[in-house]
């Protein structure tokens, strides 16, 4: 079974308690962002693309059995790794859990000022964008 | 008055001591804003406590107080920067406001067919408001290339003048690459074809002494919040017979002499182009971050920050890997860098975890990073409050951040 979304969340706010200081924490997101799957090349388009001031983002959606699969990529490795956390926590659930998913667990384990408005590193953008994804397939 | 000392001067700036992240903050983005000293936010609260009204009108105490001030700082600026008389000083909102006045009004006086000049390096500010002032006047729009040592390419300057150039608008500092340009000799060739000159001097007026009669340019432009003063208020200085000649470029209150439904006329220069409630305290603190200028030992100030430049490039020529994006002979302290393949962001996010403030991105200078063919740099940009011991602090931070993300 599937764990779901609060659940995803609450089990990175677990793993991320154990580190001490910012190095830590941002050693393991680097490590997160290397293992990261990547985009194939040819999937890298302009439409996939999510234009931030800092950063660039692709995101590719697959819709199958009612479960959205997400996979994403960006030139820079500490966004990856942020990445990473999002598509662990979003990726291969309902279109309906998506769209309505709070994502408490950013702020809980000290990444919030990645996620936001201002910071314009394409990540606020691919949240959006994984959430308009997901309001496509959510059955009325 | 005292020679210059970096650590008395630190002491006028009390953002300095602020802790970011647990670790003494380096505020190294001076180039993106500079910080304020303790007399020109005191200067703003004074204002509101006890001279605050509108300016221009009203026959009350307070309303004198306040233009008396505001017109002051006019004088202030006109003195800093070398300007004969205050009437040649037009308050603006920042550079990006002063180079839109001047595409929009003297753009005004332009035919089609006429050509602005600009270079490689401009900022987009001073590139959009002249695409839009050639698409709505038929201009041309030409570019001065840059070298690949961050120079402007001199040799074909000659080849791009021409009776038909209206105006070149180039930047007097580069904001990316920190390159300092010959302006004094690009001014003249300009003028020995009947153009006229503006100068964007947003990166320059905090790092060099500037003197608007001796640089004999037409228009100069620059922000307050880069030179120690608060945003929301800039500086268009013009020749007076030019301002005179050119029609207003926003209409309304205060800019006006006298109103009919037929015709109006408009105030004497330079309130003609200051139409509305025009940001006093910016004004008056902006001429208060001068009198603090004026009142230290700026040649002291500017031989620190030489210094501290030297220092940076020297420091980070012994890191692997690190490439300067620009590296001309004449540069002022902001240096911009790439190392290896890392991704500026990445660097600019590590170094913010240790207290380090740098500007990462494209700097607002999009066709500059096409021509050198990168996606941004990692830019770290000085002013005279910093130390030789934040730059050993800056190095050590940026190998850490490498380390951890090779």
């Amino acid at each position: 079974m599937k764990k779901t979304i609060p659940q995803l969340q609450d089990e990175i706010i677990d793993e991320f308690q154990i580190f001490d200081d910012w190095l830590e924490k941002y050693e393991y997101l680097i490590d997160l962002g290397k293992d990261l799957p990547l985009i194939a090349e040819e999937k890298k388009t302009d439409d996939r693309l999510i234009h931030g001031c800092q950063s660039r983002v692709w995101v590719d959606s697959h819709f199958a059995e009612n479960k959205l699969h997400f996979t994403a990529d960006s030139d820079a490795i500490i966004t990856k790794g942020i990445i990473s956390l999002l598509i662990r926590v979003l990726s291969d659930q309902t279109p309906e859990d998506i769209v309505k998913s709070d994502l408490y667990f950013i702020a809980k384990i000290g990444l919030q000022a990645h996620l936001s408005p201002t910071r314009a590193n394409g990540l606020v953008g691919m949240v959006k964008r994984l959430k308009t994804d997901a309001l496509k397939h959510v059955t009325l | 008055m005292l020679p210059f000392d970096v650590h008395e001067i630190r002491k006028d700036f009390p953002i300095l001591l602020e802790s970011v992240h647990g670790k003494p903050l380096i505020y190294f983005d001076n180039g993106a804003s500079s910080q304020k000293p303790t007399r020109v936010i005191d200067r703003i609260t004074h204002y509101y406590e006890h001279e605050h009204s509108n300016v221009h009108r009203g026959v009350h105490y307070l309303s004198f107080t306040a233009t008396q001030a505001y017109e002051a700082a006019r004088q202030a600026v006109a003195r800093f920067i070398g300007s004969s008389t205050p009437q040649e000083i037009v308050f603006t909102k920042g550079t990006t406001d002063g180079i839109n006045t001047v595409a929009y009004s003297f753009g005004e006086t332009l035919k089609a067919g006429d050509e602005i000049l600009i270079t490689g390096m401009e900022h987009h500010s001073n590139i959009v408001p002249w695409q839009l002032l050639c698409e709505r006047r038929g201009l041309i729009l030409k570019v001065l290339p840059v070298l690949e040592n961050g120079t402007l390419d001199l040799a074909k300057l000659d080849h791009l003048l021409s009776e038909r150039t209206a105006i070149v608008s180039l930047v007097h500092v580069s904001n990316t690459l920190g390159t300092v340009n010959p302006v004094k000799e690009i001014i003249e060739k300009a003028h020995a074809v009947g153009a006229k000159v503006l100068l964007d001097a947003a990166q320059s007026i905090q790092h060099l002494p500037i003197n608007v009669q001796a640089l004999d340019c037409d228009f100069l432009v620059f922000s307050g919040h880069k030179v120690f003063a608060p945003t929301g208020i800039g500086v268009l200085y013009a020749k007076h017979a030019l301002l005179e000649s050119m029609p207003p470029y926003q209409g309304g209150g205060d800019m006006i002499e006298r109103v009919t439904f037929e015709k109006t006329t408009y105030a004497p220069v330079p309130l003609k182009f200051e139409a509305g409630t025009p940001n006093i305290s910016g004004a008056i603190a902006l001429g208060e971050a001068f009198a603090f200028l004026e009142s230290i030992d700026l040649p002291g100030a500017y031989e620190h920050e030489a210094t501290l430049g030297k220092y940076l490039r020297l420091r980070m020529k012994e890191i692997p890997g690190v490439r300067f994006i620009g590296d001309a002979p004449e540069t002022c302290s902001t240096l911009s860098f790439l190392v290896g393949n890392l991704h500026p962001s990445d660097l600019g996010t590590l170094l913010d975890q240790q207290g380090i403030a740098v500007r990462t991105g494209h700097h607002c200078t999009q066709p500059l990073m096409t021509q050198f063919q990168i996606p941004g740099t990692v830019r770290a940009s000085l002013a005279f409050y910093n130390t030789l011991k934040e730059i050993d602090n800056f190095i050590h931070a940026l190998e850490r951040a490498i380390k951890l993300l090779a």
